[in-house]
């Protein structure tokens, strides 16, 4: 069985009178241990499948199976829990708490989800991504790279059953974010760590494994790493024609 | 989410803001302060007007003309009613060891104004018109000289016996015994001085001057009624004890109603000590409760201030609270972390509160109030509780709402809130 299972999921905001279907109807599988991308361009409903798989929000109709769970049902109490236990999430603007240190803001999400040992566990989340003799430093005296390891950190140290990065590198310089997807990568291929990241940059989005492709809510795309070596074409299809002009970040909101 | 996380939680967010928390905290302490001061204040006053109802005399009852139902106070310092219904003979009756076994000692009195001169200086001053058996009954010492006697009184003697306050005002450290004064223009020969009755409160009743009750008919205040007998403002009667003051008021109403032929209601109004007590202990403690709640509603304001921070707070730390949620805190947990913030600055607040005023209590303990009574103030155990739990109270009270709208945000939009 797939750790994520989205079957025909639907995802409408109503804004005033208007209704926004964010998602149409978007069916796909994720199994363990995957490194997927999801690309597409803004308003494509990338962020709203990220949401509904982060189980931040519910989907409108259509059902959703996390790690054989049913999560369209759940009361909120129950999505916090899931949220806490199984998903890790690693934002673009890194959202460290600017009062707490490093190790704080790993432990962040241990308080919530009470286990042994929060302290060192923290620690080790910390020396995983290279951070260890930083534990006692506030955010706002690491670099962009180094808070979005902290980030990083805090989304490993409850073991998640995924991790899921908006934009991870969005706000980096291309050193920093080339490290960044070294590290993914990393923990992706040693500890088997299931990742979903959601980027409108194709070089980010070509060093995972599978390509989903996004546009007007739809899947449009859906290719593995083996499909492009045996000469397909990663963003094959409709997708190319949104997908194709990449928008310049600074003309782009960070988030739909 | 365990309790030690989220108290420490509550405190490092209100530590990252001290200014905020300390001005917040303000509002809480001068609320519970003033509640502390105010309703000891009230509980000295209190404590210290009865212990000196006490040397006002024993067992008392007072008989005074008019069917008030005034306040026993004012009834039992013999401003009762208007009517004259009383009388001299009235009073004697009443010393009956047939009809009133009870009673022990009578003193009537007429109270009146005059204008007393001596030398240079005058006042005006009350007059009491007595008997012989007035200082027993009110437990007045003659500190020098002696008291009127019923000589005094059979003859209409132009004599006086002055209060210690208004001795001292007209003849300051000298010894007024002998000397004479004038009293609306008649001349008395002072006969002796009364001790201070050292009370704050009854202060006043030491600026008395007390002359022979028939003198006081006959020279300064003639008001026979139609059969020419004497009346009186007041009959002072003294119970043989605590016990039969009720029997001794029965017997009283007997009398006075036999004497008066009354069939329906009565036209004399009896106070024991004990109501007249009781009508001073509930006006204070009326009063008591009215600065109570002046106090109370400062402490209502500053916990206004909390819940007005907290939306605050809430607002400020949206992201925060996203980044919680997406975390994986629920609802509870934002809200317990808020309501505590809440309950932290209100306990706080009240914690301080409570040392502010117990130390303020107990500078207050032994001063004098307005220049009145000794007060002896003590912060009492059930202020205490009080005081912390109305704090504690408080901020549940006034942070469940900002807590409750930190719980309900969505984790999405909170996450984008900028």
């Amino acid at each position: 069985m797939s750790l994520i299972t989205l079957d025909e999921v639907t995802k409408i905001y109503r804004m005033g009178e208007v209704e926004v279907g964010a998602l149409q109807g978007v069916s796909l599988e994720i199994e363990e241990g995957e490194m997927v991308a999801v690309i597409g361009p803004s308003g494509s409903g990338k962020s709203t499948l990220m949401n509904v798989v982060g189980c931040l929000d519910a989907p409108t109709s259509g059902s959703y199976e996390l790690d054989g769970q049913d999560i369209s049902m759940m009361s909120d109490s129950r999505l916090s829990e899931i949220r806490g236990r199984q998903i890790g999430f690693v934002f673009q603007t890194y959202n460290l708490l600017p009062r707490l240190s490093a190790r704080a803001n790993v432990e962040l999400p241990l308080m919530y989800n009470s286990g042994p040992d929060r302290r060192r566990r923290a620690l080790d989340a910390l020396e995983m991504v290279g951070l260890g003799d930083r534990a006692n430093h506030k955010p706002t005296e690491l670099s962009g790279g180094q808070q979005q390891r902290v980030g990083i950190a805090r989304a490993l140290v409850k073991e998640p059953s995924i991790m899921l990065a908006d934009e991870p590198t969005g706000n980096l310089d291309s050193t920093s974010s080339e490290e960044i997807m070294t590290l993914l990568k990393d923990l992706n291929r040693e500890q088997g760590l299931t990742l979903m990241i959601v980027t409108h940059e194709f070089d980010i989005a070509a060093e995972t494994n599978r390509i989903i492709s996004m546009l007007d809510g739809r899947v449009v795309g859906d290719s593995h790493r083996d499909t492009w070596a045996s000469g397909a074409e990663p963003w094959s299809g409709s997708a190319r024609s949104g997908v194709g002009q990449v928008p310049s970040p600074s003309m782009e909101p960070a988030t739909e | 989410m365990n309790p030690l996380d989220i108290m420490l939680t509550a405190l490092s967010s209100l530590a990252s803001n001290k200014l905020r928390a300390a001005l917040t905290l303000l509002g809480i302490v001068i609320g519970v302060t003033a509640v502390i001061v105010l309703i000891s204040l009230g509980q000295g006053v209190q404590k210290s007007i009865t212990s000196e109802f006490e040397s006002l005399g024993t067992n008392l009852i007072t008989v005074t003309p008019g069917s008030s139902e005034g306040d026993g106070f004012g009834a039992f310092f013999g401003s009762g009613g208007d009517e004259a219904t009383l009388t001299l003979n009235d009073a004697y009756a009443l010393i009956d060891p047939v009809s009133a076994p009870s009673v022990v000692a009578v003193a009537p009195e007429i109270n009146t104004w005059a204008r007393v001169e001596y030398g240079r200086s005058s006042d005006d001053t009350t007059i009491l018109g007595v008997t012989a058996d007035y200082d027993d009954v009110r437990l007045y010492v003659a500190e020098q000289g002696e008291f009127i006697s019923p000589v005094h009184v059979r003859d209409s003697a132009s004599v006086a016996v002055l209060g210690a306050g208004i001795s001292e005002s007209l003849f300051g450290l000298r010894s007024p015994v002998g000397q004479t004064i004038k009293l609306n223009g008649k001349p008395f020969t002072i006969i002796g001085v009364l001790e201070s009755k050292e009370g704050g409160f009854f202060g006043f009743l030491d600026r008395n001057i007390m002359i022979p009750l028939t003198t006081a008919h006959y020279r300064l205040n003639f008001h026979p009624n139609s059969k020419g007998e004497i009346q009186v403002g007041s009959i002072s009667v003294q119970a043989a004890s605590s016990e039969v003051a009720g029997s001794a008021e029965r017997e009283i109403r007997d009398i006075l109603r036999l004497r008066h032929r009354i069939v329906e209601s009565d036209d004399f109004t009896i106070t024991t000590q004990e109501q007249a007590l009781q009508a001073i202990e509930s006006a204070i403690g009326a009063f008591t409760i009215f600065l109570g709640s002046i106090a109370a509603i400062s402490l209502l304001v500053g916990g206004i201030g909390i819940m007005n921070i907290m939306f605050v707070t809430v607002t400020e730390r949206t992201r925060e609270i996203g980044i919680r949620k997406a975390m994986g805190a629920k609802r509870r947990d934002i809200m317990l972390q808020f309501v505590t913030e809440a309950a932290v600055l209100s306990f706080g607040g009240g914690l301080a509160g409570l040392a502010l005023g117990g130390l303020i209590t107990m500078a207050m303990n032994g001063q004098e109030f307005l220049g009145g009574p000794t007060l002896e103030t003590s912060l009492d155990i059930q202020v205490t509780i009080l005081a912390l739990g109305v704090s504690i109270g408080i901020g549940l009270f006034f942070g469940i709402y900002p807590a409750m709208r930190a719980a309900r945000l969505h984790p999405i939009d909170a996450l984008r809130y900028e």
